[in-house]
């Protein structure tokens, strides 16, 4: 038996099984090969329920070892419920090293934010993702989705742009906006903000993607070019309160909008509690 | 000054700790053991264990006691379970043929060889509050017993086939059944993937699909050739053996239902089988099972495929009860930075809306 | 026979992110902990990356013998099938035809096959110019052992993206990736 199992308290490193594992892992790597190609696998029920970030879990399962040092945020903060829930998860099953900064981390798992401090080269960017198919709401059907992305055909997502800026001037997403990754695959970004869309171009980071209940997996390879979709004369523009942040007083991190009193009283506050904590140093 | 909320960690502890304390309820009353649960709420128990894909009846029994009666996170326990266990092989189709009834009617027949069994049932009971029950410790009419046991029972699928009159199953090319544990869904699916999906899928979803084909969405005329319970063997053939062995037996129900079809020019009309096999006793769910099974065979039959019913993407996808519940659930989790964005957005469109709206009064005043 | 990982569980995790980060990042050369126990035939790095990556799910192909056969049959319970239909293939002579293998279809491109390439030298910062995802700049690869024009049909094969085989190659306990994504310059 290998240490590692011993140590995770009766279930093997990192709670998967090694089979399992190497799944995942070719899945990553074919990911990496073809960035932004959704490669289907054999997602596993995870003791947390689907939806609540079994994908990325099981993607920073298959990826974690001794040395690495895991930092989990949720809308961008390490004390939310479920970042709490999956880092003790990690905790207990890997015994690996925890971290809340940024810049310390080896692997970050994420739901719904980019980390406002650049990322570099020795980190792994794991998102969680609900909805892996960045044409769900135009066309449900996965078999023909997975045929309009072999043919390249995106001609139903320009579509629905183009009416959206016809009818209200500007694009209808806010969050979750696809991005057409190496000129080839159109991705969606998970449900982050547009504001940290273009986190995701050139990054020096890996980034992956792990959707549990869709099962799906896909990646995109540091440096490549990732442009979120839009038109020549309608750049995308993602959205950013303009008030400046109540403890850091940053202006160009993306903000949590909090209900201070029921007379439509607002504080302003960063995000990324990570990045909020260098500020106030 | 605001002051940001902290110590999710000690908020999920607590949380914790509540739970296991309303689990128990009212500590004056004794506390209730697995055993009982797996004998007296039998039924709960089978549906937690078919829709756990897990076939044993004391941890399905433990997974509804720890999960407070709820039956989707019992089930939702026992996957999770299921999914930490090593795996050896794969069994031999079961046998139902020589399975010992407990229970087997069939609507189509009057009387058949093996005869009518009507057994533990519900049906025909008068659904009347029993007040007896609300007191302990009544005595027990004892079951009678058939003194001489029931005979072989021949499936009446069986019968019309030996007419020519059944449309005959041809299995699946390309050697072992496909599991969906494994290996994440395709489409189309195969018949057996898809048998798979329904027999763990959630017995309410497909009690409403198997409904709504009768009642004109899918077009089905569906009678009950046969539905029985009982107890089957489960063999294996290890392959250093080279023969089945039995590793013990499970209770299973099965229904099958047979539709009319009007044939195609390669096939004669003829009657089609839904098939509906759940671990357990679960009646409800099997006919149900063998419904939405046959209208899901429209692609197949060439059949206009129109109703939710027929759409094997839409079934499929949806019947599982642990992947729904938990997308269903998740939107309880933290989304003010996705509602940030869409907060920020609607103002930003409003804005445009309104200068509009100014822009058009004015003209219309000059 | 002895055990392929010192420690299975932790070296396997160990020698994939070695090989994450070379896919993600072509041409970069990654170094391994040799496993024990391996046949002549095979390089650290290439019986490295089988013990890590294949299994009985992945149907693989060699033109090594009976010694290197045996022991892939043994320690990752791969079946052995001809090239196009392998899903993981070892190469220990003379490439083939890169043709040989499959390459996937456009609407499931990860069918194609990972070819593992054992060379006699991988030398990074000068030879190759390499380009595409993954490369901030440009990668620099000298690689002994492979065909001649192997560079100019490797780029002719990218037209089919996103279909397409992705490489390891090996030296001893060094490797490195292509995937099908790369560009190779051979006089930049």
């Amino acid at each position: 038996m290998s240490a590692a199992v011993q140590e995770a308290g009766g279930y093997n490193f990192a709670y998967l099984d090694e089979a399992t594992k190497r799944m995942i892992r070719r899945a990553i790597l074919k990911g990496l090969a073809i960035p932004g190609h959704q490669i289907p696998f054999g997602a596993r029920e995870m003791p947390l329920p689907y939806g609540w970030g079994t994908g990325g879990i099981q993607v920073t399962a298959s990826v974690l070892g001794p040395r690495d040092r895991l930092k989990v945020i949720d809308q961008g903060a390490d004390d939310t419920t479920n970042a709490v829930s999956i880092r003790r998860f990690f905790q207990r099953v890997a015994g690996v090293k925890v971290t809340t900064r940024t810049a310390e981390a080896t692997v970050i798992q994420t739901r719904h934010r980019i980390p406002e401090r650049p990322l570099t080269e020795g980190q792994v960017l794991v998102f969680q993702v609900p909805m892996p198919e960045p044409l769900f709401r135009l066309e449900p059907r996965l078999a023909e989705t997975r045929r309009l992305h072999a043919l390249g055909d995106y001609s139903l997502a320009q579509l629905r742009l183009y009416e959206d800026i016809a009818r209200q001037g500007e694009t209808g997403s806010s969050y979750n906006h696809p991005v057409m990754v190496n000129g080839r695959y159109l991705m969606s970004p998970s449900p982050i903000p547009g504001y940290d869309n273009p986190k995701l171009h050139r990054s020096a980071a890996i980034l992956l993607f792990g959707a549990g209940r869709e099962k799906k997996i896909y990646a995109v390879p540091p440096w490549t070019e990732v442009s979120s979709l839009d038109f020549d004369d309608h750049p995308f523009r993602p959205m950013l309160a303009a008030a400046p942040c109540a403890f850091c007083g940053s202006r160009d991190s993306y903000k949590d909008e909090i209900v201070s009193d029921d007379r439509g009283g607002r504080v302003f506050v960063c995000s990324d509690t990570d990045h909020c904590r260098e500020n106030q140093r | 000054m605001y002051v940001a909320v902290k110590g999710g960690d000690a908020a999920i502890e607590a949380a914790h700790r509540w739970l296991a304390h309303e689990r128990r309820g009212d500590t004056a009353l004794p506390e209730i053991t697995a055993a009982q649960l797996r004998e007296q709420m039998a039924l709960a128990v089978d549906r937690v264990m078919a829709e756990g894909s897990c076939l044993d009846r004391d941890l399905a029994a433990l997974a509804l006691k720890q999960s407070r009666g709820d039956a989707v996170e019992a089930a939702f326990l026992l996957r999770a379970y299921r999914n930490t266990l090593p795996r050896f092989m794969a069994a031999e189709p079961l046998d139902t043929g020589a399975m010992q009834a407990r229970r087997r009617i069939s609507a189509t027949y009057k009387d058949l060889p093996g005869g009518q069994v009507l057994g533990p049932t519900f049906d025909y009971t008068h659904r009347l509050l029993d007040f007896a029950l609300a007191a302990e410790g009544a005595a027990l009419p004892a079951p009678e017993e058939d003194a001489e046991g029931t005979g072989p029972m021949p499936q009446v699928t069986g019968f019309l086939a030996g007419e020519g009159l059944m449309r005959e199953e041809v299995p699946e090319e390309g050697g072992a059944p496909p599991d969906l544990t494994r290996e994440p869904p395709s489409f189309p699916a195969s018949r057996p993937l898809r048998l798979q999906a329904l027999a763990r899928g959630d017995e309410g979803f497909l009690l409403g699909l198997g409904y709504s084909t009768q009642r004109g969405y899918g077009n089905a005329h569906p009678f009950v050739a046969e539905l029985r319970v009982g107890e089957v063997e489960v063999l294996v053939e290890p392959p250093e053996l080279g023969f089945a062995i039995s590793i013990g037996e499970v209770t299973v129900t099965e229904c099958q239902m047979a539709t009319q079809f009007a044939g195609s020019r390669e096939e004669p009309p003829q009657f089609t089988r839904g098939y509906g096999l759940i671990p357990g006793q679960n009646e409800r769910k099997a006919m149900a099972m063998a419904l939405v099974d046959r209208a899901l065979m429209a692609r197949e039959l060439g059949e206009e495929a129109t109703a939710p019913a027929q759409d094997e993407e839409f079934v499929l996808l949806h019947s599982d009860n642990v992947e729904a519940t938990g997308f269903v659930e998740h939107l309880k989790l933290p989304h003010h930075v996705d509602f940030q964005s869409e907060l920020e957005k609607l103002r930003s469109i409003r804005r445009r809306w309104e200068a509009e709206r100014i822009a058009a009064r004015k003209e219309a005043a000059e | 026979m002895k055990p392929g990982f010192h420690d299975p569980v932790l070296d396997a995790q160990a020698c994939f992110r070695a090989a994450m980060e070379a896919m993600a990042r072509p041409g970069r050369v990654q170094e391994i902990v040799p496993p024990e126990g391996i046949p002549n035939a095979l390089d650290p790095a290439a019986a490295a990356l089988l013990l890590t990556l294949v299994d009985a799910d992945t149907p693989f192909w060699t033109d090594a013998g009976e010694e290197t056969r045996g022991w892939i049959a043994f320690h990752c319970g791969a079946p052995l099938v001809p090239p196009g239909d392998a899903a993981f293939a070892v190469v220990t002579g003379a490439l083939p035809p890169l043709s040989l293998f499959r390459e996937g279809t456009d609407e499931a491109p990860q069918d194609g096959t990972t070819v593992i390439l054992q060379l006699r030298h991988l030398v990074p910062g000068e030879g190759w110019r390499l380009l595409g995802p993954g490369i901030e700049t440009e990668h620099r690869l000298r690689v002994d052992g492979l065909p001649e024009g192997f560079a100019t049909s490797w780029d002719a094969r990218r037209a089919a993206f996103p279909r397409g085989v992705d490489l390891f190659l090996c030296a001893g306990t060094r490797f490195a990736a292509l995937p099908r994504t790369v560009r190779i310059e051979e006089h930049g």
